[in-house]
């Protein structure tokens, strides 16, 4: 992830606190997706960023999950994301996110 | 009448050292832990030329190989060196680095480039008998300094330096004791991006047959900044390349937009001649130090070789209407605009589908595509994917959304519409440009009759704006038919307008004779 935005993850954490915190994801590819998730919930797992081993265990997510598609307005998902959906290996990136989750998420 | 592109050229520079040295993967990893075992293990991965220059990706470039010949080799294709390649092919050179060293100080008009004796002495033949460098630009070159100039300046007086063959031959000089735009570093990779674009505009005059003196305009396109501490990005890189490469009679201007810049470039360059503002207009742009061995770390992780060791260059020339080149047709242009937001979905749709509606045509009328062409050997191990084929699933997807293929076909449109990435990750450099020698010669040809070159930025590296960017337009068949037709009807208008004077006469006649009587 991103070394800057793992400093506004990291600083957001700490202002609202890791409990009311949710990360949604938009990474295309499953071990992409697992990667970012992981630095959210076990760390920087490249050992190069702020959340270097700073276990935060956020609730996190992929935009695909059925956990947040329901929650969008389907006509929003439509012109937005349906299009990505539909090139996305998305039982991928389920099986990716619900390992990470089961392992390191908190919340 | 739209302008037509007339003609292109692709360059690579080989800079194994200039990785090591340069790329700012390893001078900020020398910088926050100098001792890692990546910078330890990296000199084992860096390739040597024969084997950058034997690369597929690296051949296709430069017109050695066809992206429909590079589709056919396996992946990776590192592995497999391509059988007797050439360091000339239709579209440019592989130059190597003590050569390209050498272009380095010809460029350099304000000696803060400085070589060593020894070096200059090897090295100045192999440059003499480069068939592009004529006598006014080999005359630029400087005899060397010993080699104690060289060490004093490096150790003691933050100069920068070069080397080869992991020696140290030269350094470059600050150009300022205190402003930090004018570092040794700053002027080191504003000047290697000078060059490669001076070499891109050599061989851009060689491959059109101009004389450099008829270009009016040159408008540059890479990612740096030249200025001093008073304007940093001042300018002008165009204009400072068209000097070196003889283009007498140009002006020139710097055009930025990240990874969008070459697209946004290649619509004005159209637009200033479609008015007729200018007649013949270069975009041109040279290679970025920084992004040497940007992915070093995932590809020495997975025991490759590191694959990002070119600098990259191209230049396009722009022309009016010869009634033979293929068009660049600005009724065809897709626009990112900043109410567009900033999913994929609504990017692809504003660049793609957007403007082909307008005009009343479809996803599936647009023979080829040319979005962000990266070299999937670079980016695959680094976990970012197969960046073309992703673009090219979104375009297929969008085709799919508007109930032009079934879903069923989307690998199908991907196979016929898209194209395997062979670009390096030079930021600007793999944006749509690399397909547009192909795209012409494939029109010229007659095997496709359009192609969409998409140009994308992420203009959030700036910190300026959370916005995307992106601009695209359509490069199709001359209709060469509409220009004889313009001709005929021109040549009526003619013969209407000298009958109707004529018939004008006579009224006055009648009417003079009539009020005579």
């Amino acid at each position: 992830m991103d070394l800057e935005n793992q400093k506004r993850v990291k600083e957001l954490a700490e202002k609202y606190g890791p409990e009311n915190i949710v990360v949604i994801l938009g990474a295309a590819e499953g071990e992409a997706a697992g990667l970012a998730a992981e630095t959210v919930t076990a760390g920087d797992p490249t050992f190069a960023g702020p959340l270097t081993g700073v276990q935060l265990g956020l609730s996190v997510y992929h935009v695909c999950e059925e956990a947040i598609k329901s929650e969008i307005p389907e006509d929003v998902y439509d012109e937005q994301i349906s299009m990505m959906e539909m090139v996305l290996d998305v039982d991928d990136i389920v099986n990716e996110m619900t390992a990470i989750r089961d392992e390191h998420s908190k919340y | 009448m739209n302008s037509v592109l007339a003609a292109t050229s692709y360059v690579l520079v080989h800079v194994p050292d200039m990785v090591l040295h340069n790329g700012s993967t390893q001078t900020t990893e020398r910088t926050v832990n100098p001792g890692s075992a990546y910078l330890e293990a990296l000199p084992k991965h860096i390739r040597s030329y024969e084997q950058a220059l034997s690369y597929a990706p690296n051949q296709t470039y430069i017109g050695g190989l066809t992206p429909q010949q590079l589709s056919q080799r396996e992946q990776p294709w590192y592995p497999q060196p391509v059988e007797g390649a050439d360091r000339f092919a239709r579209y440019g050179e592989i130059m190597p680095q003590d050569e390209f060293l050498l272009l380095l100080q010809i460029c350099d008009v304000f000696d803060l480039v400085f070589l060593s004796r020894d070096f200059v002495t090897h090295t100045r033949a192999a440059l003499a008998q480069h068939p592009l460098m004529n006598q006014d630009i080999l005359a630029r070159l400087k005899e060397g300094v010993d080699d104690e100039q060289i060490t004093n300046f490096v150790n003691n007086e933050h100069a920068e330096g070069l080397y080869h063959k992991g020696q140290l031959v030269g350094y470059i000089k600050r150009a300022h004791d205190v402003d930090v735009n004018l570092t040794a570093h700053v002027v080191h990779e504003n000047l290697v991006s000078k060059a490669s674009s001076v070499l891109s505009l050599l061989h851009l005059i060689h491959n059109s047959g101009l004389n450099p003196e008829e270009i009016d305009y040159v408008i540059d396109c890479s990612e740096e900044a030249c200025g001093d501490m008073n304007q940093r990005g001042g300018g002008n890189f165009a204009k400072a390349a068209a000097e070196i490469a003889g283009l007498k009679n140009a002006t020139g201007s710097d055009m930025r937009a990240f990874c969008a810049a070459p697209a946004h470039a290649l619509v004005t360059a159209a637009s200033l001649v479609k008015a007729g503002t200018f007649k013949k207009v270069v975009v041109t742009s040279g290679g970025s130090t920084a992004k040497l061995g940007m992915n070093g770390k995932d590809h020495v992780k997975k025991d490759m070789p590191v694959l990002e060791d070119v600098l990259g260059g191209f230049a396009a020339l722009i022309c009016e209407n010869d009634g033979v080149n293929p068009e660049i047709d600005l009724n065809l242009i897709g626009r990112h605009m900043v109410g567009t937001g900033s999913s994929p979905q609504a990017v692809i749709t504003s660049l793609v589908l957007s403007p082909l509606e307008k005009a009343g045509m479809k996803i599936v009328d647009i023979d080829k595509f040319a979005a962000e062409m990266q070299n999937p050997d670079v980016t695959k191990p680094a976990g970012a994917g197969d960046v073309p084929q992703a673009n090219f699933k979104m375009i297929a997807a969008l085709a799919v959304k508007s109930g032009e293929i079934e879903r069923g076909e989307l690998n199908d449109f991907i196979q016929r519409h898209g194209m395997p990435g062979w670009a390096p990750t030079q930021g600007h450099i793999p944006s749509g440009a690399p397909y547009l020698g192909f795209a012409r010669q494939d029109i010229l040809d007659g095997t496709i009759n359009n192609a969409m070159i998409i140009g994308k930025g992420s203009l959030f590296l700036g910190r300026m704006t959370n916005l995307f960017d992106g601009i695209s337009f359509v490069m199709r068949a001359n209709r060469g038919q509409d220009k004889r037709e313009q001709g005929i009807s021109r040549h009526e208008v003619r013969g209407l307008i000298a009958e109707a004077l004529r018939s004008f006469a006579g009224s006055l006649g009648d009417q003079a004779g009539g009020s005579h009587a």
